[in-house]
């Protein structure tokens, strides 16, 4: 069973969100959906200052296995991309949590967190896969 | 039924994600199949490959059956221990499969083919038997190791006894030899120096536990893709299978045409097709932007009249020694090296450049 942070909120399609309590979020994928994919090989990702819509795909993982989109969980302004991943998409397997981290986004409605999955809704979930 | 091998126990041991490989329960890597890649391209690393078959060939008649059997001619076999790479095709020239053929004496060879297609093999071999004298033996009882990487056969040295030591010493790529209770051969599926060892079953674990603590590094079978794959090597139902030509599949240098009396299995049809030069043919591509080919994806290219021709990735990935990706593509005769064609790619057409279909040998790469 793969870790997952409880102060982390979860999107189904395998994303997460941690609320930085200043109206944005920073979004990754999990150590789950990591360990699905296998070994990345490029991450593309979103233009800084694009906005996306919930359930928008606004960036690709692709691994050694296949091409994956991942989608926005929330709306808002992409304001950040974590540029590193460029030359060490490693990361997304070895720190799915923390240095592989994607994006963040300026948060359109607060709110939208709230009503994602928590640590054990995102558990469920995966165990219905 | 999930068949397992001997080695099943250590494989979990060392942490391995297991996969169902044809019926067989299979790592598919250790953690990181990318880690695991550069470990051959840059020191050593080992594969399980006891799922293969091994089927002795003995008697009278064994060099007159595989002269009919299979498309290269084992008449070039002279020395004791040489290997050959070959098909066996079917006789509308189709290929079967693809086998490494050792050879002992003119009564005495060792093949080994796939073990996907291990039942259909069997089954053809037999059949070909008739009015032979030969007896086709599976060998289950043994284990397969291969050892691959410019460290390879130093680290294997260490493990080996003086006298098997002696008995490699100074061996010639493609070449097996019996020392003691191993059978040690100079063949791999990556491109690098190395052995593969096969081993009586109830060795293999102290084998692949003294390999280890050699420092030599587990590998599984998607490292083994990754790796032929930039060698330039096929992979049997993917770059070729029974409605595919072996001129087709990048396999005409493992046809022997020379002695014209030699009734080869398809010979008759594989002669109309070279003719003809009819066949499609399978050639290497390489995208150096971001993404990465995959199989079955439409290869479109255009002649020098205008005329547009299509074609299909048979197998594609990303080359972690080049850091781009890599694929092997069955396209028109008229694609060259050095064309540019276009790939369909996640609703894109993306340019892709034609290349020879070896990328990498030695750890060196062969692109320019």
């Amino acid at each position: 069973m793969s870790n997952i942070p409880s102060e982390l909120r979860y999107a189904t399609s395998h994303e997460w969100v941690r609320n930085e309590g200043d109206g944005t979020v920073t979004v990754g994928i999990t150590e789950h959906a990591q360990e699905l994919l296998g070994d990345m090989v490029f991450v593309e990702l979103p233009e800084v200052g694009e906005s996306v819509s919930t359930g928008d795909d606004v960036a690709v993982a692709e691994s050694v296995k296949a091409a994956s989109d991942i989608y926005a969980p929330v709306s808002g302004e992409v304001i950040e991309v974590n540029e590193d991943l460029e030359d060490s998409p490693e990361l997304v397997n070895s720190d799915a949590f923390g240095d592989g981290w994607m994006f963040k986004i300026k948060l359109d409605d607060a709110s939208e967190v709230e009503a994602l999955l928590d640590a054990e809704g995102y558990a469920n979930s995966i165990d219905e896969d | 039924m999930t068949n397992k091998t001997v080695l099943h126990a250590k494989h979990i041991e060392a942490g391995a994600k297991m996969v169902d490989f044809h019926g067989w329960e299979m790592p598919i890597n250790y953690g990181s199949q990318i880690e695991e890649h550069h470990a051959v391209r840059q020191d050593a690393g080992m594969f399980d490959v006891s799922h293969m078959t091994i089927v002795d060939l003995h008697g009278n008649d064994a060099k007159a059956y595989l002269r009919r059997l299979v498309i290269n001619d084992v008449a070039k076999l002279e020395v004791a221990g040489k290997a050959l790479y070959t098909g066996m095709c079917n006789t509308n020239g189709g290929v079967i499969d693809d086998l490494i053929i050792y050879y002992f004496s003119d009564t005495d060879y060792r093949l080994v083919v796939n073990s996907a297609t291990r039942e259909k093999d069997l089954e053809w071999m037999h059949q070909q038997a008739t009015g032979f004298d030969i007896s086709i033996i599976e060998r289950p009882e043994f284990a397969m190791i291969a050892v691959q990487g410019p460290q390879a056969k130093a680290k294997v040295a260490t493990i080996l006894s003086a006298e098997q030591n002696q008995a490699v010493e100074g061996m010639k790529p493609f070449f097996g030899v019996q020392a003691e209770s191993l059978f040690i051969a100079t063949t791999g599926y990556t491109g690098e120096n190395g052995y593969e060892i096969v081993v009586p079953q109830n060795e293999a674990e102290d084998l692949w536990q003294q390999l280890l603590d050699a420092g030599v590094k587990p590998c599984g079978l998607g490292a083994r893709d990754t790796l032929r794959l930039e060698a330039g090597m096929n992979l049997y139902g993917l770059d070729m299978d029974e409605s595919v030509s072996p001129l087709a599949a990048n396999m005409a240098w493992t046809i022997a045409w020379d002695d014209e009396d030699r009734n080869f299995n398809g010979r008759e049809v594989l002669a109309k097709q070279r003719a003809a030069g009819d066949q499609l043919k399978l050639t290497g591509l390489v995208l150096k932007e971001k993404g990465v080919l995959r199989t079955g994806l439409k290869v479109i290219s255009t002649d020098e009249n205008g005329e547009t021709g299509e074609g299909v990735i048979t197998s594609g990935t990303f080359s972690p020694t080049l850091g781009h990706s890599i694929a092997m593509a069955r396209v028109p005769r008229s694609v060259k090296v050095g064309d540019i064609v276009e790939v369909e790619m996640r609703k894109k057409l993306v340019k892709v450049e034609v290349v020879k279909p070896s990328f990498v040998r030695n750890g060196k790469s062969q692109l320019d």
